[in-house]
């Protein structure tokens, strides 16, 4: 069979293809203008346009973390490339698979201070899982396959992919072969963990008398929320989710003791800080988790099953290590569990204790049922109001912040992937743009983007995306006119005073701004309109729709661990905390 | 603690800044480093000594290992070992004797009117001693390698 010859520009679209990558999402420049021409003539790979890179790298973000397929940018070199790396920061920490593709001035220009030209391979590699600077045309092809193989696998993270502008010349063509496979001397990712290992976590988890699963969000990049599952119900042990893991057991099932760490449930860090035996799945341990790691979980036993070798023992010691894939690892530990006798009588004052706990200090799910005294909205009676009226069956996407955390703490994420925020980087602007990437996933579902005034306005220009594109997000904007989190530390540490966290009445209408972009928005400043108000907001199913909501500017986000001590140290109102 | 690890990784641009970036990146030290193509020509081998505890080197070895261009990694310490490094020093030809060479064991690699360059092959910490007792003598210049190593067993670092 005659291969026909291709350009490096075509070869890299058609190594999309064969990747099965159906979404670009991207903003053209020089240096990327031959890749922009490929992309022209043809109809395999479509091109979103955003209006910033960061919002091209989060779209991608979004799209891979609902779909678990591999999200794709592509951005010109210089300023187009630097744009990109809160996008790759924000992948790198939350360890997503996505592929940018940069446009580099042309190879002999390399090293000159050429116009837009920025060092992508330098200037990105901190925040990478690996990176590429092609150097021949026709290494593309394999290139793209070891991409997309790197970020894929194993403990997933973004790939570069830098492509200087002469090696997507369409004069230069050359035979189009594209690997089957791919094997990497230096790459091997752990799959099945040592059955040696398996067998003494079998023995803890059967001594354990008070313990807990602490589960993150390798449960959920792995697509092991079936085999987490099973586990938690097979031992009946509780279960608690970081912010990353929420959604890879179902939020309302009684056995989920709700979010832990920094801002989790009273019940899930007593758990935590009471347990005999710690099962921690692709979880890392962070500090947002552990507060002070010296005074972290001491009665207890710890196994720990992670993908990433450098994460056991990091930062917490642990008795069990068991490095492989989350899915690999659950289902080998079930397989030997069903082997034993299980005896969940045994659990039976620790469950209580729990239940004491929660009825204790838990949250208060029936936050709609509160009026005020100062007629203010809260903001948890938003997202209580968002989850009701979506049926808890959303998407949420999120930015950083206050609102961040009432929607990790009060809507119930049954399913895995329903739950996309920024966790580990922490990247305000995260929120509209990864939204797009998942209504692009997911056209037909309701996918509401819960922000606040400050985060929103991070990527604000992708509300023109969504409407070339027609994408119905819903934005719930949690608006209480300040940046809430700051203000929040600065109310609890810095005695209220509130350096740079208010606008002085600089804040645009929102409503009108949107109107503008070609969106419907929806103002909401009274408690008794909230209701009738998310009910429009979600009924119109082709708009997007920016929902406005004026909250309580005072409220801050509780439960709180106080630094610097034990995961028991936690402040659960402005004037009660645990100590 | 001193530790000395040596690692096998592709011989192609970017490894090494990959290298030496995680090293800034996560807080570490590097004393010394070494690199150089290896037999086959495809892989380059790196030798490098840091400080710290168990838990670091530890660390250190996986966060190494995770690169991906990095084959493989060994902390040398875990067996038996030996370490070499080679020292240059530079004399004006007056102010060392031709005696005084053989007592420290020098190797003469350059000699003329003027001037007279110097060879050391020792363990690291030797060459420290001989470097207080060379300065007495007032060396133009002295260059160091850094450390490089290998497993004094059967034991090696292939892939």
């Amino acid at each position: 069979m005659s291969k026909t010859k291709t350009s490096g520009g075509d070869a890299l679209i058609q190594s999309l293809h064969k990747e099965g990558v159906e979404l670009v999402f991207g903003y053209p420049g020089g240096a990327a203008l031959h890749i922009y021409d490929a992309l022209f003539n043809q109809s395999e790979v479509e091109h979103i346009l955003v209006r910033h890179e960061q919002g091209a790298v989060h779209a991608a973000d979004g799209y891979a973390r609902s779909t678990g397929k591999p999200g794709v940018a592509l951005v010109t070199s210089g300023p187009g490339a630097t744009n990109a790396i809160t996008g790759l920061a924000t992948a790198f920490m939350d360890s997503t698979p996505v592929v940018v593709i940069s446009g580099q001035v042309k190879s002999e220009l390399i090293g000159t201070d050429s116009f837009q030209e920025t060092d992508m391979i330098g200037v990105s590699r901190p925040i990478v899982k690996h990176s590429f600077l092609v150097q021949k045309a026709e290494d593309i092809p394999e290139i793209v396959k070891k991409a997309f193989h790197i970020a894929t696998t194993g403990r997933p993270g973004p790939v570069v992919i830098d492509v200087p502008k002469d090696l997507t010349d369409p004069n230069h063509t050359f035979e189009f072969n594209y690997p089957n496979e791919i094997n990497m001397r230096s790459y091997k990712p752990a799959k099945v963990g040592d059955p040696k290992q398996i067998k003494e976590a079998v023995d803890l988890i059967l001594e354990a008398k008070k313990p807990v699963i602490y589960s993150g969000g390798g449960v959920i990049q792995d697509n092991a929320s079936a085999e987490l599952t099973e586990l938690a119900k097979l031992l009946q042990f509780p279960i608690t989710n970081t912010l990353m893991g929420l959604g890879a057991f179902p939020g309302t099932d009684p056995q989920f003791l709700g979010m832990l760490g920094m801002h989790g449930t009273y019940e899930a860090n007593m758990a935590m800080h009471n347990t005999d035996l710690i099962i921690a799945v692709g979880a890392r341990f962070d500090d947002r988790i552990t507060n002070d790691p010296k005074q972290f979980a001491l009665g207890a036993k710890k196994i720990h099953i992670d993908v990433d070798p450098a994460s056991l023992s990091k930062i917490i010691n642990v008795d069990v290590p068991v490095v492989g894939s989350a899915k690999e690892c659950l289902s080998a530990l079930i397989v030997e569990l069903n082997k034993q006798k299980i005896d969940t009588n045994k659990l039976e004052p620790w469950l209580k204790q729990i239940k004491e706990w929660r009825n204790e200090h838990g949250l208060n799910h029936s936050m709609l049922d509160v009026v005020p005294d100062n007629g203010k909205i809260l903001p948890q009676q938003v997202i209580q109001s968002l989850y009701k009226e979506t049926e808890g069956k959303a998407f949420i996407t999120s930015d950083v912040g206050q609102h961040q955390m009432f929607a990790a703490q009060y809507y119930f994420f049954d399913k895995p992937r329903q739950w996309i925020n920024s966790g580990g980087l922490g990247t305000m602007g995260f929120g509209l743009p990864s939204a797009m990437g998942v209504q692009f996933a997911f056209p037909k579902d309701t996918v509401a983007c819960v922000t606040g005034e400050g985060s929103i306005q991070m990527c604000i220009q992708e509300l023109s995306t969504c409407f070339q594109y027609g994408l119905p997000i819903k934005i719930i904007n949690l608006n209480n006119a300040a940046l809430g989190m700051v203000k929040q530390w600065q109310d609890m540490q810095y005695g209220g005073r509130h350096s740079a966290s208010t606008y002085e009445n600089s804040l645009p209408d929102f409503c009108a701004l949107s109107e503008s972009y070609g969106h419907v928005g929806i103002k909401v400043t009274k408690l008794d309109e909230l209701e009738s108000a998310m009910k429009e907001c979600i009924s119109l199913k082709d708009k997007l729709v920016f929902l406005d909501v004026d909250v309580d500017p005072d409220e801050h986000v509780y439960p709180m661990l106080e630094a610097g001590n034990a995961m028991d140290f936690m402040h659960l109102s402005k004037d009660k905390k645990t100590w | 603690m001193k530790r000395v690890i040596a690692l096998l990784m592709e011989n192609q641009p970017g490894a090494l800044s990959r290298v030496v970036g995680l090293f800034s990146q996560r807080g570490y030290n590097i004393e010394t480093l070494i690199v150089a193509p290896t037999s086959d020509p495809t892989l380059s081998r790196l030798t490098m000594t840091t400080n710290g505890d168990e838990k670091v080197v530890q660390q250190i070895t996986k966060q190494l290992d995770k690169l991906i261009d990095v084959v493989t990694v060994s902390d040398l310490g875990e067996s038996d070992f030996v370490e070499r490094e080679l020292m240059l020093v530079k004399f004006d030809k007056n102010s060392i004797a031709s005696y005084e060479i053989e007592k420290f064991e020098g190797k003469v690699v350059f000699e003329d009117n003027e001037i007279i360059n110097l060879q050391f092959v020792g363990e690291p910490d030797k060459l420290d001693k001989l470097v207080e007792s060379l300065n007495t003598k007032e060396p133009l210049e002295i260059v160091r390698s850094g450390s490089s190593g290998i497993s004094s067993n059967s034991k090696t670092l292939t892939i």
